[in-house]
């Protein structure tokens, strides 16, 4: 009985995300029809674009490792109350720690086995972020300042400092001698992931790396830490209600700067895989790439839940992918991006109206409560 | 027939409730009938479908012997119905005459400007003819609580209404404000206004009402006139089951002093003193009941002794030991239970199941956390075992808490908080907003606390609660104690004075 429970608990928190992709990618196909195209030719070629053979399977898992990450970022700040619009900038910062931490430790040590190298820049990328997010977390947790202005804000700090020493102390010129170049020093071939096509040559031209099994793991990581742990039960209560939880003995402030540091870990993982997975560097950038954003999406749909997150994560990973075969096939891809905004938009919708009935509730209740003194 | 208000076969469906069901209620002329009921009887509803809030699905009603379909409430006022509402309605910053003439304002040069002198004489008219003393000329703001409840009835008055609805009036009074709201009403009664009281207060009905009715689960049990009845059958027709009105309590000798407070001053949320040097001592075995208004510094103390709020000066003891500048987490470790006076805000997580909200504050202690991995097993064979002890009535501990009624949830507060055993409970206001039921069975826990050698401290606003419970009474105003009063002394009119700041 007790499974039965569980399963209508999980049957209603994915009735709503399901019902709300089917209805986006309906009203998507008016807009390939106002286009004047066929929307089971746009979106058959979506789909064997994404999922038609193995290498486009693996591009698509390619694309899907970095929202995997900051998707599992923004939602574990979520649990504890704090929307982290930051996970951008996090990303960014980690990146730049793990190539400055590949090139460290491999000045210091020479050639590392890669069982230890992988793991010292992976870390590396994880405290970079975590200390880029920890900056707001004590700003939160000390002066109150809201965690969505300092996030936002660090986002474009972190563009300028990654910038800064791309150009400047990890640049080539500086560490090498060569001319002054855009990108920063590579980083050492024994830091770097795998290709699961060095593995399995069915994944053809795919660039997809081990990163998407770190993203995996992480994510069953992010599980058992918010539901099996004290650590998350206090992250969750703090979230749900910090005047209950700080009634139990629970530190607010404490909680609001560990959720912080942890979601932040999460980002910069994102930055250091896509390095030590595919770029192999930073390069100058005049704006972010945008994982961080997207990941905002990606836990709203994976209703900020770790498992959630990784199904939403595919979702939007199949869509970008599956882009590009459809603009092949002269299906302006943009509709894509009005998939995904309608997606969104429904599932904020749900919120929305759950958020507008809850006022309703605890206005009613409160008559209640008040009616009886 | 002399019925003014008949409300026949009345029915109301909610979405998955009913709330009325084949309701038959009638008032006469000239009298005060109080509709009672526990909360979620269908007492309001059935009041909110006479002044036109709500549309009953089936029914009819009859207003003076004509039948009417009340649409909204300016239909029910054109009848002549006024309803006053627990949560007055009132433009603070206007003073009492342009409130009372709010709609109908009386004006000058086609409407351009207010006649003021016409609306302060039209107030001073109305408030004569009903013995109702009011001053027109001061604001909303500037005037108590009982004093804007009269604003409000003349309010309805002004609009002409002769039958008029107060739910919950005596809510927010002080017993000398609810003895003068009696007067007032059967003034009015006798004037040949119908008056229908909505409340749950026995006390009151055998007070003020001529006829009472009582409401359960959405049906009508009984009308009664009120002279033939009794508070303890009313009580029964209310809840359905014999209920025991009174607290049973032994008389015992107090121990040792288990909580001091000494000399304790504190700021509120906004920066302003809220405690101006309070002392006081609660021993073992005792109940120590601090009554007071609301706002009079109550919040703060019990958030500076529970160590949610910081103190400016002063000390708390906990059986000898300084406890004041320590966590929160530590004072529940030495062994305070605190039954907050706001459970949704403080006392439960409403998105966390009921096994969750049952750890709250022993959560990283063993057996529920070991190493700072939770052992749900545990934790789920916990709340069952409290869920079955304190009769919490839910489909299971997996629930979440916001799906418990009221009474409930208290219930999984107090089961939490009792199962640590603590030297010292900390009760404010734990029967706010429940019904007869969960009263007794909360007032049962406290009393069985005392008797077992705890110290309770309890703050209540409730005067009748205080003086059934408490072994001794403090009085608290303005941050400060006026005094205490042993249970013998104490007496309504006596702490009336003392809530008011008056030395007693």
């Amino acid at each position: 009985m007790e499974r039965d429970s569980k399963l209508k608990t999980f049957v209603e928190n994915i009735k709503f995300p399901l019902l709300a992709i089917l209805l986006s990618f309906l009203i998507g196909a008016l807009f390939i029809i106002w286009t004047g195209n066929n929307p089971l030719v746009a979106y058959g070629a979506l789909l064997s674009g994404s999922l038609g053979g193995l290498d486009r399977f693996g591009q698509t898992l390619l694309k899907t490792t970095p929202l995997i990450f900051t998707g599992l970022a923004v939602s574990f700040a979520f649990r504890c109350g704090l929307f982290n619009i930051g996970a951008e900038g996090q990303y960014v910062i980690g990146a730049l720690t793990t190539v400055a931490a590949g090139y460290i430790f491999n000045s210091i040590f020479g050639d590392l086995p890669r069982f230890i190298f992988i793991p010292l820049v992976m870390l590396a990328g994880a405290l970079g972020g975590a200390l880029w997010a920890a900056i707001a977390g004590f700003l939160k947790s000390k002066l109150g300042v809201h965690e969505v202005i300092t996030t936002i804000m660090l986002n474009y700090t972190s563009i300028h400092v990654s910038n800064f020493f791309v150009r400047t102390a990890l640049n080539p010129s500086t560490l090498e001698g060569t001319t002054q170049k855009a990108y920063t020093v590579l980083l050492p071939e024994s830091a770097r992931l795998t290709q699961l096509k060095e593995i399995i040559p069915w994944f053809g031209y795919s660039s997809v790396h081990t990163g998407i099994f770190i993203a995996i793991i992480c994510a069953i990581i992010a599980y058992f830490i918010l539901f099996k742990t004290t650590l998350g039960y206090e992250i969750r209560s703090v979230g749900q209600n910090s005047h209950a939880a700080e009634y139990g003995g629970i530190s607010v402030s404490k909680n609001l700067v560990l959720a912080m540091i942890i979601s932040g870990m999460f980002a910069g993982l994102a930055g250091a895989t896509q390095v030590a997975g595919l770029n192999y560097k930073v390069d100058m950038a005049p704006i972010s790439p945008g994982y961080g954003f997207t990941g905002i999406a990606v836990a709203l749909v994976g209703k900020n839940h770790p498992l959630g997150v990784l199904a939403s994560a595919l979702l939007f990973g199949i869509l970008s992918n599956g882009a590009r075969r459809m603009q092949i096939e002269g299906i302006p891809k943009e509709v894509v991006g009005i998939i995904q905004g309608i997606i969104i938009i429904f599932i904020a919708g749900e919120r929305i109206i759950k958020f507008v009935s809850e006022i309703r509730e605890r206005r009613n209740r409160k008559c209640n409560v008040e009616g009886v003194n | 027939m002399n019925y003014v208000v008949e409300m026949k076969n009345i029915t109301k469906v909610f979405p998955g409730v009913v709330a009325n069901d084949n309701v038959n209620f009638s008032v006469k002329k000239g009298e005060i009938h109080v509709l009672l009921g526990e909360n979620g009887a269908g007492k309001t509803t059935l009041m909110n479908i006479l002044y036109g809030l709500y549309e009953p699905t089936s029914g009819e009603i009859y207003i003076k012997g004509e039948k009417v379909e009340i649409k909204n409430p300016n239909i029910a006022i054109e009848k002549g119905i006024g309803m006053v509402h627990q949560h007055f309605m009132l433009v603070e910053p206007f003073t009492v005459a342009e409130n009372i003439i709010l709609g109908t304002e009386p004006s000058l040069y086609g409407g351009l400007k207010l006649d003021n002198e016409k609306a302060v004489e039209e107030v001073n008219r109305i408030s004569n003819e009903y013995g109702l003393a009011v001053d027109p000329n001061v604001k909303i703001e500037d005037i108590s609580v009982g004093m804007q409840q009269r604003v409000e009835i003349l309010k309805a008055l002004y609009r002409g209404a002769d039958i008029l609805i107060l739910d919950e009036p005596t809510a927010v009074l002080t017993p000398q404000e609810i003895e003068e709201l009696g007067v007032i009403l059967r003034n009015l009664a006798n004037q040949g206004k119908s008056i229908i009281l909505i409340t749950h207060k026995l006390k009151e009905v055998m007070a003020m009402s001529d006829r009472v009715t009582v409401i359960r689960r959405g049906k009508i049990i009984n009308t009664l006139n009120t002279k033939d009845t009794s508070g303890e059958e009313l009580a029964e027709l209310m809840v359905g089951r014999k209920v025991n009105l009174v607290v049973q309590k032994e008389k015992r000798e107090a121990g040792k002093s288990v909580l001091e407070v000494k000399d304790l001053h504190a700021l509120d949320n906004r920066g302003v003193p809220a405690l101006k040097g309070i002392s006081f001592e609660v021993k073992a075995g005792e109940i120590f009941a601090l009554a007071g208004v609301d706002g009079n510094g109550q919040t703060e103390l019990i958030e500076v002794i529970t160590g949610l709020r910081n103190a400016i000066k002063g000390k708390v003891l906990l059986e000898g030991e300084d406890i004041t500048r320590l966590k929160t987490r530590k004072i529940i470790e030495k062994g305070v239970g605190h039954i907050p006076e706001d459970r949704l805000k403080r006392g439960l997580i409403l998105n966390h199941t009921i096994a969750e909200n049952m750890i709250l504050g022993d959560h990283h202690k063993e057996p529920f956390s070991k190493n700072g991995i939770m052992n749900y097993d545990i934790i789920h064979e916990h709340a069952k075992k409290l869920i079955e002890e304190f009769d919490v009535r839910t489909p299971s501990e997996e629930v979440n808490a916001k799906s418990l009624s009221g009474g409930n949830q208290q219930k999984v507060i107090i089961a939490r908080e009792l199962n640590r055993d603590p030297v010292l409970l900390i009760a404010a206001q734990p029967t706010r907003g429940l019904d007869v039921g969960a009263i007794e069975f909360v007032h049962k826990r406290l009393v069985e606390q005392r008797n077992r050698g705890k110290a309770v401290l309890l703050v209540s606003l409730e005067l009748d609660e205080v003086m059934a419970l408490a072994d001794r009474i403090g009085v608290i105003y303005d941050g400060k104690l006026v005094g205490i009063l042993s249970a013998e002394e104490a007496t309504e009119k006596k702490l009336g004075i003392m809530m008011a700041g008056g030395k007693a």
